[in-house]
């Protein structure tokens, strides 16, 4: 669609959008900004502090620490949860009141508060009281996400993809049933296998919502707060800690305005930074594929 | 081009006329898939209520059952927790707080997207591309990264711990997804739909009104779910932008947990509830996320 008129009027239609988002967006921004380069003793009290904060949080090793453990989290969760998510849309019936049921049943998870859906995994995980806890206990296995890292980060993973898949599987059901019925009739006259069905039809054609499955994935997981908090606090030891937490933990809890404002402003660049390449990366890739198939 | 054959016949003769498979060898196969389909699907789902099942359970035991013997159901079964809930303001409030926040919110969205993604679809101007992608950033921005800044903010301006408050910091991440998705719902529309329009004497509001947003009902339906589901659920800035007044529910069932131990009991009724808005919403636009997110650019 590159018929589009040029009209500078367009603007009009845009202003409430752009004041109402830049009063959300750039009042705070700004107040960040202007944060991170201060030294803020009092409401009065404040003198001017240059690049000080970014330096200090760059060679921090706990953040460094936060900022690796972010990065394997957000990859092992789209690794799960996109395929998955895929598997489960095929899978879902097209019609009736079986799909209004199906799509009513999956999408419960996405709409818990997110610190309800810690502690909701929490009591789950219990050894005494949950049936996740309870029923690795009767297997014999050893189960305590307070103790081990290991357990604590499976639950997290584990938690995220039952919270999250939903969404993903969602956007793709919904892509899937955008493809008309006369593609499926072509590739079974050509008696094509499953495979090359979901190869060359479904998939090309999930491009789109799976755009928008991995970007937000991705934002989300990177962004991920509340559900480990309330699960394990970031323990053991700091083991699940993630970036958000450790920011929110600096900024409300010790209030160290200066190197928190330094900090977000790194931690945004950064969010910025990859999603830019992901979403330029996934642009052409679609570019590529219209231009090559002429639609 | 969207068109469809009237298919299963069709493509039932297709079948008979190219297939070396005879009918009824075919018809066990894809029977038989369809089982498989429907097992794998059914072991996702009872998998992905195994947590919620839990919760219910706890939601209707007292606390000294949860915390006593392991059971798989409810051996007294009882209401309190709930009757609990509906009887004291303070925990009701909470429900009526979010619901209040996120109706805002979505209203806010609504009227402001709307116009935006309109004119993202059908004009160029200048600096558009930019502006689109700035939106993007908006979306990707950290809430942990506002929370100082929004908390002051807020508090300049008079509007702490009210509801529109959370509506509109919630607008922060819910206008660029309300105006993405849109987007593409408005671009598969074609344009000569506007200008037929205009040429029968539709003025601007009068078509868009009229003509335009029953043409992207379905893209509307999945908007209000997404900005209905992200409002609902999030709480750190809703947290931070209320003390008593507007207090959302995530926050006032932090209360269960007190000196003398945690009410679980309550806590599980009070994380049951939390779903009910939520499947009311879905139920309603259930028809409008089946039948499509094509998106436009396809």
């Amino acid at each position: 669609m590159n018929n589009k008129v040029y009209n500078n009027r367009a603007w009009l239609l845009v202003l409430p959008m752009l004041v109402l988002v830049a009063f959300s967006a750039i009042i705070p921004l700004m107040t960040v900004v202007n944060y991170s380069v201060q030294d803020v003793l009092g409401p009065n009290a404040s003198f001017f502090t240059g690049t000080e904060w970014f330096r200090t949080m760059l060679n921090d090793s706990a953040l460094q620490a936060a900022f690796g453990r972010q990065i394997l989290f957000s990859l092992i969760i789209l690794t799960i949860q996109i395929p998955l998510g895929i598997g489960i849309a095929l899978l879902m019936p097209k019609k009736g009141w079986q799909a209004s049921a199906v799509l009513i049943l999956i999408t419960l998870p996405l709409l818990i508060p997110w610190n309800v859906v810690g502690s909701i995994w929490q009591i789950f995980t219990r050894g005494d009281i949950g049936l996740m806890g309870w029923g690795l206990r009767e297997l014999g296995i050893n189960y305590n996400i307070t103790r081990n890292a290991g357990d604590a980060w499976a639950t997290i993973i584990l938690m995220d993809v039952w919270h999250w898949t939903p969404l993903v599987a969602m956007l793709c059901y919904s892509g899937l049933r955008s493809i008309p019925e006369a593609y499926y009739q072509a590739a079974r006259i050509d008696r094509a296998s499953k495979w090359a069905v979901f190869r060359y039809i479904q998939l090309p054609k999930l491009t789109n919502v799976l755009v928008i499955a991995v970007l937000l994935r991705f934002m989300h997981s990177f962004m991920i707060y509340a559900e480990p908090f309330v699960l394990t606090g970031g323990g053991p030891g700091s083991s699940t800690t993630f970036l958000s937490q450790s920011l929110a933990t600096m900024a409300i809890g010790q209030q160290d305005l200066g190197p928190s404002a330094a900090f977000s402003i790194i931690y945004f660049l950064v969010i910025l930074l990859v999603s830019w390449v992901f979403y330029t990366t996934i642009m052409h890739l679609q570019k590529d594929k219209n231009s090559q198939g002429g639609a | 081009m969207t068109y469809q054959l009237e298919n299963t016949q069709q493509g039932e003769k297709y079948n008979t006329i190219f297939s070396k498979v005879p009918a009824a060898e075919r018809r066990k196969r894809n029977s038989r898939s369809r089982l498989r389909k429907r097992v794998l699907l059914g072991i996702y789902i009872v998998l992905l209520m195994l947590p919620l099942y839990w919760l219910l359970n706890m939601s209707l035991q007292t606390n000294s059952e949860i915390l006593g013997s392991m059971t798989l159901w409810p051996q007294n079964l009882t209401f309190d927790n709930y009757i609990g809930i509906f009887t004291n303001p303070s925990w009701y409030m909470g429900y009526v707080n979010s619901i209040m926040y996120v109706v805002m919110n979505m209203i806010i969205t609504m009227l402001v997207a709307l116009p935006a993604a309109y004119a993202f679809s059908r004009y160029k101007f200048i600096g558009d591309k930019h502006l689109f992608f700035w939106l993007l950033t908006n979306l990707m921005a950290p809430p942990a990264v506002f929370l100082l800044p929004y908390f002051q903010l807020y508090y300049s301006v008079g509007l702490f711990d009210t509801h529109i408050a959370v509506a509109m910091a919630h607008c922060l991440f819910n206008i660029p997804l309300a105006i993405w998705i849109l987007e593409g719902f408005m671009s598969s529309v074609p344009k000569e739909i506007d200008e037929t329009a205009y040429i029968d004497g539709y003025s601007f509001p009068k078509f868009f009104v009229k003509i335009f947003i029953p043409m992207i009902s379905s893209g509307i339906g999945v908007v209000l779910f997404f900005l209905f589901m992200f409002s609902w659920v999030e709480l750190l800035l809703a947290r931070t932008l209320t003390a008593t007044d507007a207090q959302p529910i995530g926050m006032i069932m932090t209360r269960t947990s007190t000196a003398s131990g945690i009410d679980w009991g309550t806590l599980a009724a009070a994380g049951m509830l939390t779903i009910v808005p939520g499947i009311l919403v879905v139920y309603f636009v259930r028809n409008h996320i089946a039948k499509g997110f094509a998106l436009g650019r396809t």
